[in-house]
């Protein structure tokens, strides 16, 4: 036992260190809790900003007491310019619009895609399942695009004619479960922005393009996943 | 009487002997003085990493708002010094009446990886190792088995014969990794967010163990952000600079979500894969989905019931 002593009489140093320690550091604490300027302690997000409540859009649910922001689906801004090619003298270029040349020229309903065509519009990629382009253009109105029914619809209501085929995609999309949104979830605190069809989907070749991938964690898991004892660094004893 | 005690009777050498006794007193002396160094290093390593005041902190939930005040005061000073930017560190607390539900359309994802991005970004990761709470797995086509996924895929995707399957928290309603925490540093609170307090956990990193979806991170060093990227817009348990030595792990952007916004993995997506809700609002795209769509868990046999659902359409 009188060998065990020291040890306890060290353990017992120890204690009482680590206490002082303790009580220096607790007080030192208290000490310097005064002079820590708190700035906003509790600066949640959920300050009301009343600013431009609206009304629910009718696509959203009806009976809710509170207001709700809107949510926006984002429209093309009107019938697509095309950008001449050629240059004035003053080396200006301009674009047009669809009408410039179609409100004088005989549609020829026998182009079914741009590989017949041979002046404007050459060369554009289409694949778009075996539709022709005037199965959504509008023959008789450039400006506009024509329904199945052959009633004109505007650029700016281009999901109304998408819909016509895509009616999973559409009603997933008014379910907000198809195609990428910004903004909020919780409309009564803010406004959601949603994608529209050919944001992310090029009429003529509706396949969503490939991309590259760019960033990449660097992580265990990235590590190749054979386990090389051989030329492996050695890493302990399992 | 002198006769009668002539000597001492013959004693333990070792207690005769005083130079060896001392030798040993000297040697237990020695070994109790290096004991005691060894039981003060931690609070010797502490004084280094940390302040007193933060050594002194209390477990985020005895908090009371004052002292919470203080932290958050504190941390945000620290924020300034050690990294140089100026922080709001908010904390903000479980709407009531929702619970976070994510769901991934996996025909739509590509694998693109903009989420793990922004994830990077938006969490103030260490910018040296690209950490972040996402990871992409290409999957061969027939199996939603996760282990056979490869994160290591570059170039051009979709691959024709792979999709892809993004895997982060997946905030389980039976969570091992809060079971197994030894100082109940993890929780799951009321809107179903698992949540670390990276002031009281001590990195033992039996959580990232116990977690099935590998959604766990360990701080092996301090994150080295440069001030002008780092997102000042933080929250107490979500995307606050972490300290060396720390657990981290997905919040759904709780610092955000908590605030009405979207997750910023959802908003970088570009195929419109994500899909966030309340799944306590019978009208929320989160319930169409589930309602509407076959939907799939990750390791539905280890009985964690994920938040997190996957779909194809």
């Amino acid at each position: 036992m009188p060998r065990l002593a020291p040890l306890i009489l060290a353990g017992g140093l120890g204690l009482a260190g680590a206490t002082a320690l303790v009580v220096a550091w607790q007080s030192s604490s208290q000490a310097r809790s005064p002079d820590a300027t708190v700035s906003e302690p509790f600066a949640t997000g959920q300050s009301s900003e009343t600013t431009q409540v609206k009304n629910a859009s009718s696509a959203l649910p009806e009976g809710s007491a509170a207001e709700e922001y809107l949510v926006t689906v984002r429209r093309p801004a009107g019938p697509p310019r095309i950008t001449l090619a050629g240059t004035d003298p003053q080396g200006r270029t301009g674009s047009v619009a669809c009408s410039t040349c179609h409100s004088v020229r005989q549609p020829d309903l026998t182009n079914v895609s741009a590989a017949t065509l041979d002046e404007f519009h050459q060369g554009m990629a289409f694949n778009h399942g075996k539709i022709t382009c005037y199965a959504c253009h509008n023959p008789d109105d450039a400006d506009t695009l024509r329904l199945a029914d052959g009633s004109p619809v505007a650029y700016q209501d281009v999901m109304t004619l998408c819909s016509q085929c895509h009616g999973p995609q559409a009603t997933a999309f008014a379910h907000g479960a198809h195609g990428g949104m910004n903004g909020h979830w919780d409309l009564t605190s803010g406004p959601q922005t949603k994608n529209n069809c050919i944001d992310c989907h090029d009429p003529h070749a509706p396949n969503y393009p490939k991309m590259v991938v760019g960033f990449k964690p660097r992580d265990r898991f990235n590590e190749p996943a054979a386990h090389d004892h051989e030329g492996a660094a050695p890493h302990g004893d399992h | 009487m002198a006769t009668t005690e002539p000597k001492k009777l013959p004693t333990l050498p070792v207690i005769e002997n005083p130079t060896r006794r001392a030798a040993v007193k000297g040697g237990f002396a020695t070994l109790g003085a290096a004991a005691f160094v060894a039981a003060v290093s931690p609070l010797r390593q502490a004084a280094k990493t940390a302040t007193a005041a933060e050594f002194m902190q209390k477990h985020y939930a005895e908090l009371t708002p004052e002292q919470k005040a203080d932290v958050i005061a504190r941390l945000e000073a620290e924020a300034a010094e050690k990294y140089g930017a100026e922080v709001t560190i908010a904390d903000d607390r479980p709407i009531p009446g929702t619970k976070f539900v994510y769901a991934i359309n996996l025909s739509v994802c590509n694998g693109n990886g903009k989420c793990v991005e922004a994830c990077h970004k938006e969490n103030n990761h260490d910018r040296a190792t690209n950490q972040s709470y996402i990871r992409v797995l290409e999957m061969p086509k027939g199996t939603m088995d996760m282990e056979q996924g490869s994160t290591t895929y570059t170039g051009t995707v979709p691959k024709d014969d792979k999709f892809y399957l993004p895997v982060q928290c997946q905030q389980c309603d039976e969570p091992p990794c809060v079971d197994v925490c030894p100082v109940k540093a993890t929780w799951k609170e009321d809107d179903g967010i698992v949540v670390v307090d990276y002031n009281w956990c001590i990195g033992c990193r039996y959580c990232e163990a116990a977690c099935p979806y590998h959604a766990r991170r360990f701080n092996w060093k301090a994150p080295e952000v440069p001030a002008e990227e780092i997102n000042p817009d933080q929250s107490y348990l979500s995307n606050r600079v972490r300290p060396v030595g720390v657990v981290e792990k997905c919040t759904y952007c709780l610092h955000r979500t908590r605030r009405g916004k979207l997750p910023a993995c959802l908003e970088a997506c570009p195929t419109g894969a994500r899909v966030f809700g309340n799944i306590l609002d019978p009208e929320s795209s989160i319930r169409w989905i589930l309602e509407n769509k076959r939907v799939y868990i990750l390791k539905e046999e280890l009985g964690t019931k994920p938040a997190f659902f996957y779909f194809f359409d």
